[in-house]
């Protein structure tokens, strides 16, 4: 069997074998087949709010500067300098005319050009600065949403995320009309690998069951709310990995239902709020407030999750770094971006009322994942309902993304 | 009630110390005012907490909610919790606001689970009122040394 064909049958329809969490060979493999090869996420536009504004990132395991230039042009760029490798930016984020590489002084501005060497006469004539610009990658962006890719000839981004986009279209409404700005982040790590992660975002299954602490901290209208697996949610394949889990159908869409009671969490933020807003301008800033219900999974690294963005980094076979960002709505009310930031770390983050919980299940999978010589990873729940839909606890989604994993690991 | 003093305010801080490392949460959360806030940033410079992210910002009520779920047995990253043995020292007397003895130390926390030992270490920031008790919490601020890089799930309470 040839290494593609043997990648293919690691991966069935109902089934991963326990090698894709462990083996430090599959993952270089993603790296390269999968990461080096798609479209990855690398910013959120707000994240860059200024021309000459930048932030690092990563695409798989290749540190990269999201940068906005002084036409306001987004550009993707390695963080590696030309001449020996050094890399020119160590601030996450920030403001700059110029990169300048700290070892030998090279200075690149923010489209990449490098335009100074000193003491270029050592040079003579064997240095043309044309040639030696920071390695630009390709950049698109959906909604917002910045996307990097290593290569030049796949398709457009805008493509690549077909159906998902009218969902993503859907979620951006929490912006209440004000648009969508980043937050803030939460960052965590945890020793397992990336993929557990990503099958996480579209698992209803283990919410009742690994966030029971979470919800009985909240009210018993909060907590019905949250009552993920009876509300009748669903998950759709969005193709090419992508998927979307609605776990509260009513919070599909924020602009519908601007009638409905205000939910008594809400109560006083609303009476905040119309203080200064028309009634209809409440109703609708208080329905966005508590984020939509369902979560986006793009194929391989990022989720628009109910109320943030959820952003995996792999880091090795068995460990990867998660960004949880929180979202506001850009110029809105700051009562209301408050409630926003006081939601979010209700849930996220590394002291979180549902994250660590989360982390600690992902650490147990990755160290039983130790155990047994052939074992498998089970992703048949639901598989006999049909392959597009089927009720949310159905592990329909993680089956979209292993086939997409299969396709790009056979290529 | 009596003003307090450097020396004063260290027991207190010791003694706050040894609850959180022994999980007598009860006993912790007595040690606040009602409107006091448990702060733990995620940046390290901002002016208005409530206005940013931060990764605990803690009302009495949260603080409330917070030990509950501790102590549940439901939270799977709480049960058990890590062992943690923490020392606090380096007190020095800051300016706080008016009717507070503010003081701030370094904290370190070596913490054990699954067969890793780890270390958070942090500059805190107390503000302390006096009390019929003695001394009371008004806030606590932890800057961790990396709380603006990627941390890890804690269950329990810095």
């Amino acid at each position: 069997m040839d290494q593609q064909s043997a990648y293919a049958a690691l991966a069935r329809e109902d089934r991963v074998h326990t090698s894709l969490y462990t083996d430090p060979a599959i993952f270089n493999a993603e790296m390269d087949r999968i990461f080096a090869n798609t479209w990855v996420w690398v910013a959120h536009e707000s994240e860059l709010p200024t021309p000459n504004s930048y932030k690092m990132s990563h695409v798989g395991l290749q540190p990269v500067i999201v940068t906005r230039d002084k036409e306001s042009q987004l550009h993707v760029l390695l963080n590696r300098c030309r001449h020996r490798a050094a890399s020119v930016c160590e601030q996450k984020r920030g403001r700059a005319q110029m990169f300048v590489c700290r070892y030998h002084g090279w200075s690149y501005d923010m489209t990449g050009r490098l335009r100074a060497v000193p003491y270029a006469a050592g040079y003579g004539t064997e240095l043309n600065k044309e040639d030696y610009p920071l390695v630009s990658l390709r950049v698109e962006t959906y909604a917002g949403l910045v996307f990097a890719t290593l290569r030049d000839d796949i398709q457009p981004l805008a493509e690549y995320l077909g159906p998902a986009r009218a969902w993503i279209d859907l979620f951006m409404k929490q912006g209440a009309g004000f648009g969508i700005k980043v937050a803030g982040e939460h960052r965590f790590r945890f020793p397992g690998n990336w993929k557990i992660q990503l099958e996480n975002t579209t698992d209803a299954y283990h919410f009742p069951i690994v966030h029971r602490s979470f919800l009985t901290s909240l009210d018993e209208e909060t907590e019905g709310q949250f009552d993920v697996l009876g509300q009748g949610g669903w998950i759709e394949d969005l193709g090419n990995g992508h998927s979307v889990m609605v776990m509260i159908p009513d919070l599909v869409d924020l602009e519908a239902n601007l009638d409905a009671p205000i939910p008594e969490r809400f109560q006083d933020l609303a009476a905040e709020l119309a203080k200064t807003h028309a009634p209809q301008e409440v109703r609708r800033i208080v329905r966005a407030v508590g984020g939509t219900g369902f979560n986006i999974n793009l194929f391989p690294n990022v989720a628009c999750s109910m109320a943030f963005f959820r952003v995996l980094r792999p880091i090795a076979v068995n460990e990867t770094e998660i960004a949880h960002m929180a979202l506001g709505m850009a110029g809105g009310p700051d009562a209301a971006n408050q409630a926003r930031l006081r939601l979010h770390e209700h849930f996220q983050g590394p002291m979180g009322f549902g994250s660590p919980d989360d982390a600690e299940g992902w650490e147990r999978v990755q160290r039983g994942a130790a155990a047994g010589d052939d074992l498998w990873i089970l992703l048949n729940r639901g598989l006999a309902q049909g392959s597009n839909t089927g009720d949310v606890s159905a592990e329909l989604g993680m089956r979209a993304a292993y086939r997409m994993w299969r396709r790009m690991m056979a290529q | 009630m009596t003003a307090i003093s450097l020396p004063s305010a260290m027991e207190f801080i010791w003694l706050e110390a040894d609850l959180l490392d022994s999980h007598d949460y009860a006993a912790w959360l007595a040690l606040w005012t009602a409107t006091g806030h448990y702060i733990i940033p995620t940046e390290r410079d901002a002016e208005d907490y409530a206005a940013v992210l931060n990764v605990v910002y803690d009302d009495q009520e949260m603080r409330e909610a917070r030990v509950k779920r501790l102590q549940s047995g439901l939270s799977m990253s709480a049960s058990p919790a890590a062992r943690t043995v923490r020392t606090v020292s380096r007190f020095r007397a800051m300016d706080g606001a008016a009717g507070v003895f503010a003081v701030r130390c370094a904290q370190h926390i070596v913490e054990y689970k699954y067969d890793r030992t780890r270390v958070l270490a942090a500059d805190v920031l107390f503000w302390l009122v006096p009390a019929a008790s003695g001394i009371s919490l008004q806030r606590k601020v932890v800057t961790l040394i990396n709380g603006d890089d990627a941390l890890h799930g804690i269950g329990y309470l810095l």
